[in-house]
């Protein structure tokens, strides 16, 4: 913690600043220390823990299938995605064959669902850098695939879908044509953000070469992601270790060189797109079947041992490490957020730089702060 | 007895030009208000204010009852006479330019030979309202706010002035009615550059997006105005609404040919049609830009004035001047 007294006396000319936890552009309950002299951000430091929640010590008082829903409210924006990690791990932990339609049908809401957390950053980023329109736009888009999603999943924002074996409840004709509709409907509106927003110099201009950071940074800090992937490494564990069904689909990894807040910019929007594909390919493969494993015991017994699976989530990479005892509650779960770790290099990435360079760079993060505050 | 009867118009001059200036002042704000609040939905998508009258017309009176019924919160700490004294402050310079203002060609109140040195004058002390407010808010963020509002005007005071002079130039007068009565072809024909520098100089003034640093929201949570609250906070936005006007009808006065357009009748009075319709058109480009760009950072800013702005208008002076000696 920096001690206001002794700035105070050593060095007078500077003062701390205290962004947040109410302030517009920290999206949430995150507290960031600012050392500033004049416009300059000198040092910084997150304060964190003004929304935790416990759910890890949560998870080791309840039956292991009954935290699904508790995985929702990390991050509220890749709800889907949370679920589908801890799906896994326990289907890894239990050794149940998931069908193969149940497979298809969690890649497809899982890209939905990333997409609605891309297109939300899209909208709430260009709102820190003094944009207010675009996030109109953006959320216009978003509210299609809620829709889309609130019809199988019952809920629009903290879903708990994801069941041990599979999923909840079948997809139907009606939400294949309306996902379908959808993806036309956003793909048509890649005009309007490419020549409006992306194309624009002013957008420009703060973003380049703001927030310059490298892969050895990023290895040092943990940080994965749209971040990563800005630094030209190809890291995405949908390729990476292809979990689920992701192998049978052709899409690419969106890179950027120049590890900049531009570089996660284009990654992230670039995903976009991909996520569109897989979709796309999806529904055209979707096979019959069973929606859910028929043979999973209302009791799940967890045998002993240590157990991992890990995601690609909105934001970067989710691992659950489960370790067990026998019973059926865990007897630890940890909990790898990647936003936790992305906010980690931001005193790095931001020593000496402006405040609205500061704020331009916390947004590149794509922080989700219950999800660092778990 | 004689003296009132020569006392009496000039009198009764005064007090409609007071009166005048006054309902100027609210109405625009009423009008720019909910003008702003209507072309923003519909920039996004959505349909504005539609609740309070027909579709939202009397939104911004009961905006108005509601903010002066709210409690004026001084901060603890604050310094309570600069905290209260600078939304009067900021209100004051506001009023005073609207009186040099030819609307039309009887409607001025006053035409000073120095009207434009008067309009910049007195706007000049919108700066040290939002200086004293800053200051007198006991937040850091407030104090921010106010240091770039005086290293943001004061830098686009000088190229904003620089692009008046070329037309100061080829008129050989300050009176604002003067130029008005020059205009045989609209200044902004024969001055396009002028113009230009000076429509970038007036976002800035007026501490509009992309250049509303004073109040960037995402960086200063609301910059100067942060712990204003109720009449002290709306105080703020009727004086940068009229800021706005004055800054338009400027614009207007000097490139747009003030109120020339299609006779009327009673043009001397009507005039003032197409001048307000000129200024209005003016602040639909600002709210336009508003709610299109994203903010520049505070460095490109003063970038953008000292090493394109101030040289480009000089050099627009200096080839205007030659070009009128010769």
């Amino acid at each position: 913690m920096m001690n206001v007294d002794v700035l105070q006396d050593e060095r007078h000319h500077r003062f701390v600043l205290n962004m947040g936890p109410q302030h517009p552009s920290t999206h949430g309950v995150l507290r960031v220390l600012l050392e500033m002299e004049g416009e300059y951000a000198l040092e910084l430091q997150p304060v964190l823990g003004y929304g935790h929640r416990c759910h890890e010590k949560i998870a080791e008082y309840k039956p292991a299938k009954n935290f699904m829903p508790n995985t929702a409210r990390m991050d509220y924006l890749g709800a889907l995605i949370y679920n589908h990690g801890y799906a896994m791990l326990l289907e890894r932990a239990c050794g149940i064959e998931v069908p193969r339609r149940a497979e298809y049908i969690r890649v497809i809401v899982d890209e939905l669902n990333r997409i609605q957390s891309h297109l939300l950053w899209l909208g709430a980023y260009l709102l820190d850098l003094g944009a207010f329109t675009p996030i109109m736009y953006s959320f216009d888009d978003r509210e299609e695939i809620l829709d889309i999603l609130e019809d199988i999943t019952g809920s629009r924002l903290t879903y708990c879908y994801m069941r041990v074996g599979g999923v909840c409840k079948d997809i139907d004709d009606k939400f294949v044509s309306r996902t379908r509709a959808f993806i036309d409907r956003l793909r048509s509106r890649y005009s309007i953000y490419e020549e409006l927003v992306n194309g624009n110099v002013i957008l420009q201009k703060r973003l380049i070469d703001v927030g310059d950071y490298t892969p050895e940074i990023c290895a040092r800090y943990g940080v994965t992601g749209p971040l990563l992937r800005g630094t030209g490494v190809e890291y995405d564990l949908r390729k990476a270790e292809s979990y689920s069904v992701y192998s049978e689909f052709d899409f690419e990894i969106p890179t950027e060189q120049r590890g900049d807040s531009w570089a996660s910019y284009n990654v992230r929007y670039r995903e976009i797109e991909q996520s569109l594909r897989i979709i796309e390919q999806a529904l055209d493969k979707l096979p019959e079947g069973d929606f859910i494993a028929p043979k999973v015991p209302k009791k799940l017994k967890i045998p002993a041992g240590d157990y991992n699976s890990s995601v690609e989530a909105p934001r970067g990479e989710l691992s659950y490490y489960l370790v067990s005892d026998g019973s059926d509650m865990p007897y630890r779960l940890k909990i790898r957020t990647p936003s936790y770790c992305n906010l980690s290099v931001l005193p790095e990435m931001c020593k000496g730089m402006m405040i609205a360079d500061v704020v331009a760079c916390m947004g590149a993060l794509d922080l989700v702060i219950p999800e660092i505050d778990r | 007895m004689e003296t009132l009867n020569s006392i009496t118009p000039e009198l009764i001059r005064i007090v409609m030009a007071v009166v005048g200036g006054v309902v100027i002042v609210f109405g625009n704000a009423l009008v720019m208000g909910y003008l702003e609040r209507k072309l923003a939905g519909h920039f996004q998508r959505r349909p504005g204010p539609m609740e309070v009258g027909f579709h939202g017309i009397l939104q911004l009176l009961i905006d108005g009852v509601k903010l002066m019924g709210k409690q004026l919160v001084v901060p603890a700490q604050a310094d309570k006479k600069l905290f209260m004294l600078a939304p009067m402050l900021s209100f004051v310079p506001v009023f005073l330019p609207l009186l040099v203002i030819p609307f039309s060609d009887k409607m001025q109140a006053f035409d000073l030979d120095v009207g434009l040195l008067f309009i910049l004058a007195v706007a000049a002390i919108n700066v040290l309202a939002i200086l004293v407010g800053g200051w007198g808010s006991n937040n850091k963020y407030s104090l921010f706010g106010a240091f770039r509002s005086v290293a943001q005007n004061v830098a686009y005071e000088i190229p904003m002035l620089i692009s008046l002079l070329a037309i100061v130039f080829m008129t050989n007068t300050f009176s604002l009615k003067g130029i008005v009565e020059a205009q045989n072809i609209w200044f902004v024909v024969l001055q396009p550059v002028a113009f230009l520098i000076y429509l970038v100089c007036m976002v800035a003034e007026t501490n509009r997006a992309p250049f509303d640093l004073p109040e960037a929201e995402s960086e200063l949570t609301a910059g100067f105005h942060t712990e204003y609250s109720g009449m002290g906070f709306s105080l703020f936005m009727m004086a940068e609404y009229t800021n706005m006007f004055i800054c338009c009808s400027i614009a207007t006065v000097f490139f747009l040919g003030g109120t020339s357009g299609i006779p009327l009748p009673y043009f001397e009075y009507t005039g003032a049609i197409w001048f307000v319709a000129k200024v209005y058109l003016l602040m639909f480009f600002l709210v336009w830009i508003r709610w299109t760009y994203p903010r520049t950072r505070f460095d490109q800013l003063m970038n953008l004035c000292w090493k394109y702005l101030i040289p480009f208008s000089l050099v627009n002076l200096l080839i205007t001047v030659v070009v009128v000696k010769l």
